[in-house]
């Protein structure tokens, strides 16, 4: 067979004998090579299930998000360019998601083609370990060696298979992990506010909303001081606790009595 | 001749689908010098499907040789201008 160009069947062949040339007793090395890849699979599949975790999480912030949004142009009313950029944000986030759920289908997709071609592996090894006791039987010790070596080539290219069939499952999820960290940085510069974090949650946006509307307040609190001050008494102000009083009191013994918040 | 689909299996298919076969290679061939994504992937899955469905699956207890090793159904345009190059994969 002349002729026959593609780099996928040229890096099947190096593979192949790479994996052979070497072997003096090609079942045992194809017995170990398939156990080694049985471990590299079990990699592959966790790798996916990771990528699977993370989309999944990702899926149910942007739920979250939807919710935020709704709120945030409320907040922002008037505030129109506040509400274009956290919408924006959220298409950009949005999107990627979309991609991201397909991609991670297909991987899922694959996680069963490498499941049934390890199988397939599996069930072509033990046909040559039935071929070689024939081939013996049959053949002089000179003929017997070609037709093994034939033989563990065409296991070998199976094996190969598998192999760059991995390489490729662990290539994607590689990108879909880069992927969703990207769509995770989103998050933390505030596309998602995750009801149930632990963090103050606040992005800029939010911060920009509060600082407006803290801005009357600042304003009213300096009218109140020059109120009392222009009142006359010497006596600082005081004000009012800084502490937020814990539910138990236990820490402190300073009852600090007074203007509750 | 015995075509495997990377990915997935070896067919055998009758020496005489090799002219048909060649015809939708071109065709992928075209599709990829012309950077056509769309037509690339309609053109290249008319291929595979040619050999599913013209091709007999190599059973799981025969062990062969491929003659031609066609890549993985999810191949992208930039990976197969790597692949397809000159003569094509499928020789004459």
């Amino acid at each position: 067979m002349a002729g026959l160009g593609g780099r996928m069947s040229t890096v099947v062949k190096a593979k192949v004998s790479k994996l052979l040339d070497r072997a003096e007793d090609p079942a045992e090395t194809l017995d170990y090579s398939y156990q080694k890849q049985v471990e590299q699979l079990q990699n592959v599949k966790k790798g996916i299930a990771d990528v699977v975790t993370a989309k999944k999480r990702l899926q149910m912030q942007e739920t979250s998000l939807q919710q935020n949004v709704v709120k945030r142009q409320a907040l922002s009313s008037g505030q129109e360019d506040l509400a274009r950029t956290a919408l924006e944000r959220k298409n950009v986030a949005q999107t990627e998601l979309q991609s991201l759920d397909t991609q991670v289908a297909e991987l899922e997709d694959q996680q069963q083609k490498l499941t049934d071609s390890e199988q397939k592996l599996r069930a072509k090894i033990e046909a040559f370990r039935t071929k070689k006791e024939v081939i013996k039987a049959q053949y002089s010790a000179a003929e017997a060696q070609v037709r093994i070596s034939e033989a563990a080539t065409g296991v070998g290219e199976q094996m190969a298979d598998v192999g760059l069939a991995m390489q490729r499952a662990v290539d994607k999820t590689e990108n879909m992990r880069a992927r969703a960290d990207a769509v995770q940085e989103l998050e933390a510069a505030g596309t998602f506010e995750d009801v149930g974090s632990l963090g103050s949650g606040e992005d800029d946006i939010d911060r920009q909303l509060k600082q407006l509307s803290s801005q009357p307040a600042v304003d009213d609190e300096l009218a109140k001081m020059k109120g009392e001050l222009g009142a006359g008494t010497g006596s600082p102000p005081t004000p009012a606790p800084q502490i937020a009083s814990g539910e138990g009191g236990a820490s402190g013994g300073q009852p600090a009595e007074g203007a509750g918040s | 001749m015995i075509v495997r689909i990377s990915g997935e299996n070896q067919y055998r298919l009758d020496d005489g689908e090799r002219e048909r076969l060649n015809e939708l290679e071109r065709a992928v061939i075209v599709r990829v010098d012309a950077g056509d994504e769309q037509g690339f992937g309609g053109a290249y899955q008319a291929l595979l499907e040619f050999v599913r469905a013209n091709g007999s699956p190599i059973g799981e207890d025969e062990i062969e040789t491929s003659d031609v090793i066609l890549p993985p159904s999810d191949l992208t345009l930039e990976e197969a201008g790597r692949e397809f190059t000159g003569e094509g994969l499928i020789p004459d």
